[in-house]
């Protein structure tokens, strides 16, 4: 089989998942083998009728009380053990921080290599994946030569595409086989972000700020027009290594990844390392000085000049807009 | 406490990268470790500055990764180790195996071992599984991702931010952690620090090179993706423009 790990959120399968299942099927049809999926955590058996529209036929649902939260290496356990037992020959999940982690564990687990943020697969022999280096701003082509091959899928490369007519996917509960080991490392608690803002990876609307916002304060304006749109203030490297803003509203490689309607990028240059955090926004409407920026040939709409001239008189269009 | 701290060095890419044959061209480009793991690095100086003990930087590279380890022993670290390699990329599995090794020899001459501190992902391969791997060799807790730390009682609470606040994770230790930018804002070396870095001693040790794949058969540069700008105008003046525009996506309060 080939063997997909899906993350949910109370019962919904992420979309980095869905197109990690995709890829999957894909597989599937050129290997010739059926298409499983795993899914660990509270709700887990709730997902699988999701699943079945991406066409995977039969879902392991890990139902162990001690592992209901997240618990890395013992999801990682659980998953090693679906694959060995059902003689899987592709086990992949999404390169999510999740799906990189409890990856890296089977890897670990089984002594095998792991090909990590892929892109594309040719299921021949060999079995050669592409994936990213650099954060995207470079491709390998790499041979897997393992009995089951590894492999993490990086995220926007594969759009989720469901099946006609979707599948009723059969149902195995799964109660792993733990080791102690297995339960040291387990999430114990969660904290809410204090600030009761417009989270940045839920923003439909993102207004970003780099090193051409100028200093800390020059924050305000994109603050009030992030207000306005009821959407999150995100920033570059420039400005969190400046501590002008918290690295928590860092967009790119080392930051959040964000896929809003549209990002709003003001004083950014567009640096191949900031791309790839905004990989998943429709629409990029650039503002910055400089007409030859890289941003500008990433963006679908831009406007050439000061940004703290260009928001000002934005703000003052959708307020007098609203009061008319 | 007793830290040893893991780094690669890897050529600082700004633009786009070349490539010469089969290697990346960094013939004009500088060389650093990832953002991840300079913040790895200031965490176990700081933990130090903070418990007592003493810290390590290893890395696994060529000779010239010397420099980056004498840039963490400019910021504060007390030692350096040096897997030296003759240049040779080494896949993940090989390099884990390399530096369990290394901390188990330490371990067994009576070095103490607290955290074994690395970056999420390198900045050039973007693995994600060295620090895991080797967490498993050691017979280890592990946890990825942290970007809050507080060590108490022999224990550490490490803390991974997600979209809606943070996860938190409890292990005994010791432990491996995968340290994420964001956990401090590392600080520039004074000149004093340059100066002792420059003098110290680096361990060197030769570690024989076991690739378990997978096998990279080539690289290559993906395919530009330009949007096709359209340029809405310059300056204010552009802004009646830039409002319609946020209409039509639908992204304007009604
Ligand atoms: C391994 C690695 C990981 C990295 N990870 C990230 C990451 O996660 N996120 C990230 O953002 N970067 C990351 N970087 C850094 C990245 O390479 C860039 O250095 C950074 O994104 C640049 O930030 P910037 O665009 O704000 O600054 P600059 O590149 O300095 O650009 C500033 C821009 O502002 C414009 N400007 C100046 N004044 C004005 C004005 N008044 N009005 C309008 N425009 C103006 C200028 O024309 C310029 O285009 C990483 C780098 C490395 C090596």
């Amino acid at each position: 089989m080939i063997l997909v790990f899906v993350e949910h959120e109370a019962g919904v399968p992420l979309a980095t998942s869905l197109e990690s299942l995709t890829l999957g099927r894909r597989l599937s049809k050129v290997m010739g083998l059926p298409l499983h999926a795993s899914v660990a955590g509270d709700g887990a058996r709730g997902v699988a009728g999701a699943l079945g529209a991406y066409g995977a036929s039969a879902v392991h649902a890990v139902e162990d009380p001690r592992i209901a939260d997240y618990a890395p290496t013992a999801w990682a356990r659980a998953l090693a053990q679906v694959a060995e037992a059902g003689d899987a020959r592709v086990a992949l999940a999404a390169a999510t921080d999740r799906g990189s982690e409890v990856m890296a564990h089977v890897a670990a687990i089984a002594g095998l290599p792991l090909a990590a943020s892929c892109v594309a697969v040719a299921a021949g022999d060999p079995f050669v994946v592409t994936r990213q280096r650099f954060g995207g701003s470079l491709l390998e082509d790499a041979r897997i030569d393992a009995g089951l091959k590894l492999l993490t899928v990086a995220p926007y490369a594969v759009p989720p595409e469901e099946v006609e007519p979707a599948v009723e996917p059969e149902i195995r509960t799964v109660a792993p086989d733990l080791m102690e080991g297995d339960l040291r490392v387990r999430l114990t608690g969660r904290e809410a972000a204090d600030d009761g803002r417009v989270s940045l990876s839920d923003a439909r609307v993102v207004v970003g700020g780099g090193r051409g916002v100028g200093s800390a304060d020059g924050f305000r304006s994109l603050e009030e027009l992030a207000g306005l749109l009821g959407g999150a203030v995100g920033v570059s490297r420039a400005v969190t290594s400046l501590g002008w803003r918290p690295h928590a509203e860092q967009v790119g490689q080392t930051g959040a990844r964000i896929a809003p309607d549209l990002y709003i990028a003001c004083g950014i240059s567009g640096a191949i390392q900031h791309m790839v955090g905004c990989k998943g926004a429709k629409r990029i409407l650039a503002i910055n000085t400089d007409a030859e920026a890289p941003i500008m040939a990433k963006a679908d709409y831009a406007v050439v000049g000061d940004l703290r001239g260009v928001l000002a008189a934005v703000i003052e269009e959708i307020r007098r807009l609203g009061s008319s | 406490m007793e830290v040893v701290v893991c780094v690669k060095r890897v050529p600082a890419t700004a633009g786009k990268i070349t490539l010469t044959e089969d290697e990346v061209d960094t013939k004009f480009l500088s060389f650093a470790v990832s953002p991840h793991e300079e913040c790895a690095v200031e965490e176990a100086v700081r933990l130090v500055e903070a418990h007592g003990g003493s810290s390590t930087v290893l890395t696994l590279g060529p000779a010239e990764a010397a420099d980056q380890l004498r840039d963490a022993l400019a910021m504060g670290i007390g030692e350096a180790v040096l897997l030296e390699t003759d240049g040779t990329e080494w896949d993940a599995v090989a390099t884990a195996r390399a530096i369990s090794d290394a901390v188990s020899a330490r371990r067994e001459q009576g070095r103490g071992l607290d955290l074994l501190l690395f970056g999420n992902e390198s900045a050039d391969t973007g693995d994600f599984q060295v620090g895991v791997r080797v967490a498993h060799a050691l017979d280890l807790p592990c946890v990825t991702g942290v970007k809050a730390l507080q060590i108490a009682d022999g224990r550490a609470v490490a803390k991974r931010q997600v979209g809606s606040g943070w996860e938190v994770f409890e292990v005994d230790l010791p432990a491996v952690l995968t340290i994420k930018e964001g956990i401090n804002l590392p600080r520039y070396p004074s000149v004093p620090g340059r100066l002792r870095a420059k003098k110290k001693e680096i361990e060197r040790i030769v570690p024989e090179r076991r690739p378990a794949g997978p096998e990279r058969l080539r690289l290559h540069l993906p395919p530009e993706q330009e949007r096709g700008v359209q340029i809405l105008g310059t300056g204010p003046e552009a802004a009646p423009k830039v409002v319609e525009i946020l209409r039509e996506i639908g992204v304007m309060a009604q």
